[in-house]
């Protein structure tokens, strides 16, 4: 490496422990000014720990951070600030009723009235603006902003305090295709301009995209650091998990066999009257696995939570040929499990499992009036608990403690325990949102095998996910929703991502070539 | 009804309403800094009877007002210790000065005065006397408008100028201040304050210090104003009126004075009136009396509109990742 220019950051034999869990353990890295450097590893290798750290969260036990060549000492954020560390946290920290220049402005005013600092934040932000691709409206509430605007304004936030290192932390979590594309070319601005990025992540794709160079962390170690032009998706993958991992989950041709699930013009009106589900009509058969893609927020959730028992709707739906219950006593979720659908809710920390229970429990959640987890009139604990050990070996959850509350368990083993409580009760129709949001990569490929093992015993999976790499390498067939309707119905085998993208957008051909029409004439 | 009646109990609404005003807007700020705080009735009551004890004891209404706004100082100073530091439960914390200020106002006015657990009744400069605004003699043979000035306007004591002119300085603070920025955003998301690196500590502790000096103004203003003694649980549960005049202003300054004028006018109707007579039909003086108090439940329990508490209120702020 050259040695004339010193690195942005460098980082020397960096450790913390909490408690007997050593989070990181003597990480050395070096990024050089102007590039844009990519952090992966699974949940829990120790990367946010680590820019924890590096903004001044917490303490490190060992090791010394330079920054340009110069060592600093970082106790606390405003040190970071004055460093000129920003960092883009994977929950935004934003205030939700502020406009966005007063979120801004928080923090980093230039005197004690506002208006000064207010009429200065207006026009430098309109030279971000321009500079950067960073267009959000100044005024503008930030709750009345999307996902992807808010993002913008924590970027913005950390170059009006001169950031000229950027953190960001799982940028593109929470954004759909377009906002992530968006948010690449504002990073390649940044990179233009001589800024330095950490970009942090687990997904494969985007380090392979944008960054100059990637650190693979693996149980708190930097175990390489590699040029990203100088690798490939299957070695970074496999330097994370530690063995060779599965990037496409290989199956056979599927063998669709009677419609398990009939949906006729399914309708769901929320609490502000507005209508989520337009008339929504699908069916699953046996044997198949149905990917329903969108963008998050067009009535995927709606659907699967009627389909759930969750909330009331309009219309008509049959499982096995026999119409079921959607607004009376027989709508609610027992009612649907009796009928043989099981669901893996997209949001398992609030509707998968209770945190605050332990894992034993959590399995017996939904089932647990069940003969088998029955003493007399008492709960059989004893055997919930043998149950929940053999599933968690079955499932590879890990700790194998089935007293560990639900809290204590990683993203990933969180869904492997929701996941294994419902498949293991060899359901007829098997929904499943976002399976594999926030897991990682060695989680995901085992919880697309269990769908696809699911699939190949004859039942049939509704799949709503926003990924699209998801959709595709599980769906064997796909529709698209958006605004509460489906939009059509493609074959993985024909369609690709572009076409997908625009129907996700609510772009038809017909509407499309009406654009065109527009703009010709 | 005539006009110099409706004046006059126009009146007595503003002097009602200034002790809840300056407990509500004391809340306000603690409020909006994400600090719950019920204790505003035990703080209220402290400050009372330090007022009125010192000012006893000095003679000096000013030396009472110190006293009190100290007492309720030192109480807001237990209530954020223990709800920002040791990030106890902000109820409880509350809830145990309202106790500690009840039996320990009656306690040390016992062991001082021995009258039962009153001070001795306050006269001259002891007390904060009303007082008469330029004109306001000469004006008030003016029609309409005389009246209006030298009754409604003129002849309060200075704190009641204190608390009116608190409302607009409130909300010059909150909207047009750094300090405001910071004390709203610390209510609302204190993580987004911790990482624009400002202390949430210390802006909590900054936002109940200034509950404690506009709890003791309220308390000072009970004892020394309105009536001319201490005495026992003489705070009525203006604590909790305020309160939730707070919550029925939105956590908003104006509001504040609107929804407490609305409070201070039901208890003037109280004083000033028995049995109310509406066209042949008596309400009786006791549903007279429990009109605030009606008012009050009505409000929490949210037959107005809805109203949205600061985000991060009642939560201890613990820094995470």
């Amino acid at each position: 490496m050259e040695q004339s220019t010193a690195p942005a950051i460098e980082l020397k034999g960096i450790s913390k422990a909490f408690g007997p869990v050593q989070a990181n353990k003597n990480i050395s890295i070096r990024v050089m000014p102007g590039t844009i450097h990519g952090i992966i590893g699974e949940n829990g290798a120790g990367k946010s720990t680590l820019m924890s750290i590096l903004y001044g969260f917490y303490k490190a036990d060992a090791g010394e951070v330079f920054i340009h060549g110069k060592k600093t000492e970082i106790p606390d954020s405003q040190a970071a600030i004055s460093a000129g560390i920003g960092m883009v946290f994977q929950h935004f920290k934003l205030v939700q009723n502020f406009t966005v220049l007063e979120n801004v402005i928080l923090g980093a005013e230039d005197g004690p009235m506002l208006n000064t600092s207010l009429s200065k934040a207006r026009g430098v932000l309109k030279k971000l603006a321009q500079e950067y691709e960073l267009n959000v409206d100044p005024e503008e509430l930030i709750e009345n902003l999307s996902v992807g605007h808010q993002q913008r304004v924590e970027i913005l936030k950390a170059l009006y305090r001169q950031a000229d290192i950027l953190i960001l932390d799982e940028p593109t979590g929470v954004l759909t295709p377009a906002e992530a594309d968006h948010l690449f070319r504002i990073l390649d601005n940044l990179r233009a301009e001589g800024k330095t990025i950490i970009l942090i992540t687990h997904k494969l794709r985007e380090i392979m995209e944008i960054t100059d160079t990637v650190s693979v962390m693996r149980r708190g170690e930097m175990t390489a650091t590699v040029k990203t032009a100088e690798t490939s998706p299957e070695q970074l993958a496999e330097l994370m998990v530690g063995r060779k991992v599965l990037l496409h989950v290989a199956k056979e041709a599927a063998n669709p066999g009677d419609k398990v699930l009939e949906v006729e013009n399914l309708r769901v009106v929320d609490e502000d009257k507005v209508e989520r589900l337009k008339g929504v009509s699908l069916n699953v058969r046996a044997g198949e696995i149905l990917g329903i893609a969108g963008v998050a927020g067009n009535g995927q959730s709606e659907l699967l939570e009627v389909l759930g028992g969750m909330i009331p709707a309009t219309g008509t739906v049959r499982v096995n040929g026999q119409e079921i219950d959607l607004t009376g006593k027989n709508s609610d979720g027992q009612s649907r499990r009796a009928r043989g659908i099981a669901h893996v809710p997209e949001d398992r920390q609030h509707e998968g499992l209770i945190m605050e229970f332990a894992a034993w429990e959590n399995v017996a959640f939904g089932y647990h009036h069940e003969a088998k987890y029955q003493s007399g009139i008492l709960m059989n604990n004893a055997a919930i608990k043998a149950d929940t050990a053999a599933k968690m070996e079955r499932f590879d959850v890990r700790p194998p403690n089935p007293k560990l509350k639900a809290r204590n368990f990683s993203g990933g083993n969180q869904q492997k325990i929701v996941v294994a409580r419902e498949i293991e009760r060899n359901p007829d129709i098997l929904l499943v949102g976002q399976p594999t949001r926030g897991v990682d990569i060695g989680a995901i490929e085992f919880i697309h095998k269990q769908i696809v093992a699911l699939r190949d015993a004859g039942k049939a999976v509704l799949l709503v996910s926003v990924e699209l790499d998801e959709i595709f390498s599980l769906s064997d067939r796909i529709v698209v929703m958006f605004d509460g309707q489906i939009m059509g119905e493609r074959d993985p085998a024909t369609t690709n991502e572009k076409e997908l993208g625009l129907l996700m957008a609510g772009i038809t051909d017909t509407s499309n070539a009406q654009m065109e029409a527009k703009q010709n004439g | 009804m005539d006009f110099i009646t409706f004046i006059q109990l126009l009146d007595s609404t503003v002097r009602s309403a200034t002790p809840l005003l300056l407990a509500c807007l004391a809340g306000l700020f603690s409020e909006r800094a994400g600090i719950f705080d019920i204790g505003l009735e035990g703080k209220m009551l402290a400050a009372a009877f330090f007022s009125a004890a010192i000012a006893a004891l000095t003679g000096s209404a000013l030396m009472g007002l110190g006293a009190g706004i100290l007492a309720a100082l030192s109480l807001s100073l237990i209530h954020g210790v223990a709800s920002i530091n040791f990030r106890g439960n902000q109820l409880i914390s509350g809830v145990a000065i309202n106790f500690l200020a009840s039996g320990m106002t009656v306690l040390v006015a016992q062991h001082l005065f021995s009258q039962g657990g009153r001070t001795p009744t306050l006269e001259g400069n002891a007390r904060f006397e009303p007082i008469t605004l330029p004109f306001a003699d000469a004006l008030a043979d003016v029609p309409y408008l005389g009246p209006i000035y030298s009754e409604l306007i003129s002849g309060h004591a200075i704190l009641v100028y204190v608390a009116m002119l608190t409302v607009p300085l409130t909300w010059w603070v909150l909207y047009r201040t750094r300090f405001g920025l910071r004390l709203r955003a610390v209510g609302e998301a204190p993580e987004a304050v911790d990482t624009a690196g400002v202390s949430v500590v210390r802006m909590r502790f900054a936002a109940v210090l200034i509950c404690g000096v506009l709890c003791g103004i309220a308390g000072a203003y009970l004892a020394m104003g309105l009536q001319a003694s201490f005495t026992k649980e003489m705070t009525a549960n203006r604590g909790y009126i305020a309160l939730a005049a707070l919550i029925f202003a939105k956590w908003r300054p104006w509001y504040a004075l609107g929804a407490c004028l609305l409070f201070g006018f039901l208890f003037a109707i109280e004083t000033r009136f028995q049995n109310i007579d509406i066209a042949g039909f008596i309400l009786p003086v006791q549903f007279v009396q429990a009109l605030p108090y009606i008012l009050t439940v009505v409000v929490l329990a949210g037959f107005v509109g809805k109203a949205i508490p600061p985000r991060a209120g009642g939560q201890p702020y613990v820094k995470e990742r």
